[in-house]
C-alpha cells in the first residue's frame, strides 16, 4: 500500500493492490452464472414452460419476478465489486445509496398508476360514446349514417 | 478488508483530509452515474408504466428472435446473450486495466483497454445489426381499416400485435389494395419472381400467390410505444456505450503517452471504468425489462 501513489495529501487511502485477480474471475463466473440462469427462465418464458399464458399468469408473475431479483443479484455484484462501491468508506456509500431507495416509491409508483390507467379505460371506454358523437345532435345523426 | 481498521475511529468530518477519502473527481463521476442512473430508471419506469396500461403488450421472444446468418429461424434471446456476454467480458477487462493500474504496469493497463474497447465496438456492430434487422425487417399486419400491409418495426410502426385468424385474411386481401399485395407476395417470395414481375399480376391472381404460401403469418398492428420506447431507450443506452469506448480510446492514448506514470497513479482509468461499469450495469436493466419479461 505504501508503494500505491494516492492523488492528495488530504486522502490517506487508496484501494489496496489486489493480491491476484481471483476476486475479478470469481464474480465474472457469477454474473455469467446468474445470465444462464436468467436465459433459461425466459426461454421458459418463450416456450410456454410455466403453462399457458392465460391460465397460469401467476406462476409467470413469479418467474419474472425471480428474473427481477437474479439481476438486482448482477447490479449488486458489478457494483460492489467492479466498481469498488463495497471498498468504498461507509458515509460515501450511503450517499449514493440512500437516495437510489427512491427507486421503491419510483417503481411501485409508477407501475401502479399504468395499471390503474388500463382499468380505467377498459371499464369506461365502451360505455361512454365517443366524444364527436356527444357534440350535438346534428353531429349524432351523421355518426348513425356511418 | 485490511482498510477496515482505518476506517474505524477516525474524525472524517474534523478537517484535514477528504471525509469520503477519495478524490473529487472520482465522487463526482459516482454522483453524476447515480444521476445518470435516475435518467436510465425514469425512461424504462415511463415504459413499464406505458406498458401496464396497454391490454395487449408484443411478447418480446417474437420481436427479437433473428441471428444473423441463421435467415427467419426462431431463435429467441440467442443475440441478445451474446450482447450480454460481450459486455460483461468488456466489464471484466476493464477492472483487470483498473487493477493493472493499482500495480502500476503500464503495458497491462494498455493491454486491457484495447480488449475493453474491442468489446465496445462489438456490442454496437450488434445492436447496429439489431436496429437494421427491426427497420428493415418486412411484418404483414393487419392495419385499423382492415387491409393488409407490409409494416416494419420503427418508432411510429409496429407489426407485432395479436395474430390474425387464418379465416379472416381472405377478405383482408380483398380490402388490400393492389401496390400492397405487390409488397407482401414480395416478401413472401424472396429469390422468386422479381418484384416488376409481380406488379404485372393481377389483385386476384397475386391474392391466389400470397394465400398458397405457406409463409403467410398476419397480426394485427401493435401498439406504436413500442418501437419509441425500445429505440429511444436502446439508443441512448448505446450512445453511453460510443461515449464509453471514446472515453476508453482516450485513456488507453493516454496510457501510452505515459501521462499516468508521469501523474504517478492511475485514477483517471479507475473514473473511466465507473462510467464503463455503468454502461453495464444500465444493460442489466434495459436487457430485464425489454428482452427476458
Amino acid at each position: 500500500m505504501s508503494e500505491h501513489a494516492v492523488s492528495s495529501p488530504e486522502i490517506t487511502f487508496a484501494h489496496p493492490p489486489a493480491e491476484g485477480t481471483g476476486r475479478i474471475w470469481k464474480v465474472f463466473w457469477i454474473l455469467s452464472v446468474i445470465t444462464i440462469v436468467e436465459l433459461v427462465l425466459g426461454f421458459g418464458l418463450a416456450k410456454d414452460w410455466y403453462g399457458d399464458p392465460e391460465k397460469s399468469s401467476g406462476l409467470i408473475l413469479f418467474v419474472k419476478g425471480v428474473i427481477c431479483i437474479l439481476s438486482l443479484a448482477k447490479a449488486f455484484y458489478i457494483v460492489g465489486v467492479f466498481m469498488h462501491l463495497g471498498d468504498e468508506i461507509k458515509n460515501f456509500v450511503m450517499t449514493i445509496v440512500v437516495p437510489l431507495l427512491l427507486f421503491i416509491w419510483f417503481i411501485a409508483a409508477f407501475l401502479w398508476d399504468g395499471d390503474s390507467w388500463k382499468n380505467l379505460r377498459n371499464r369506461y371506454q365502451e360505455k361512454l360514446p365517443a366524444k364527436t358523437e356527444q357534440v350535438a345532435p346534428a353531429a349524432k345523426e351523421h355518426g348513425a349514417k356511418d | 478488508m485490511s482498510t477496515a481498521a482505518v476506517q474505524h475511529n477516525t474524525k472524517w468530518w474534523a478537517g484535514g483530509k477528504s471525509p469520503f477519502n477519495a478524490s473529487y473527481g472520482k465522487v463526482m463521476m459516482w454522483y453524476f452515474l447515480m444521476s445518470d442512473a435516475f435518467t436510465f430508471g425514469a425512461f424504462l419506469i415511463s415504459y413499464g408504466t406505458i406498458r401496464f396500461s396497454q391490454n395487449y403488450w408484443p411478447d418480446p421472444n417474437t420481436v427479437f428472435n433473428a441471428f444473423p446468418g441463421f435467415g427467419h429461424q426462431d431463435l429467441p434471446l440467442a443475440f441478445v446473450s451474446l450482447m450480454t456476454f460481450i459486455l460483461i467480458f468488456s466489464s471484466v477487462t476493464m477492472v483487470l486495466a483498473v487493477h493493472e493500474g493499482h500495480k502500476m504496469n503500464r503495458k497491462g493497463v494498455e493491454k486491457y483497454m484495447i480488449l475493453t474497447i474491442i468489446g465496445g465496438i462489438g456490442f454496437l456492430a450488434c445492436q447496429a445489426w439489431e436496429w437494421t434487422h427491426l427497420l428493415t425487417g418486412e411484418h404483414i399486419a393487419m392495419l385499423n381499416d382492415g387491409s393488409l400491409s407490409v409494416v416494419p418495426t420503427t418508432v411510429s410502426t409496429n407489426p407485432w400485435g395479436p395474430a390474425v385468424p387464418h379465416e379472416s385474411i381472405s377478405a383482408a386481401l380483398q380490402a388490400t389494395p393492389h401496390d400492397k399485395l405487390v409488397e407482401i407476395a414480395g416478401t413472401l417470395h424472396h429469390g422468386g419472381a422479381a418484384h416488376h414481375d409481380m406488379s404485372a399480376l393481377s389483385s386476384a391472381e397475386l391474392v391466389n400467390m400470397i394465400q398458397a404460401s405457406s409463409d403467410l403469418h398476419v397480426t394485427k398492428t401493435g401498439p406504436v410505444a413500442f418501437g419509441g420506447y425500445f429505440f429511444g431507450i436502446t439508443g441512448f443506452h448505446g450512445f453511453h456505450v460510443l461515449s464509453g469506448v471514446v472515453i476508453n480510446v482516450i485513456m488507453w492514448i493516454k496510457t501510452r503517452l505515459g501521462h499516468f506514470d508521469q501523474r504517478g497513479h492511475y485514477e483517471m482509468i479507475e473514473k473511466a471504468g465507473l462510467y464503463w461499469h455503468f454502461v453495464d450495469l444500465v444493460w442489466v436493466f434495459v436487457f430485464l425489462c425489454f428482452y427476458l419479461i
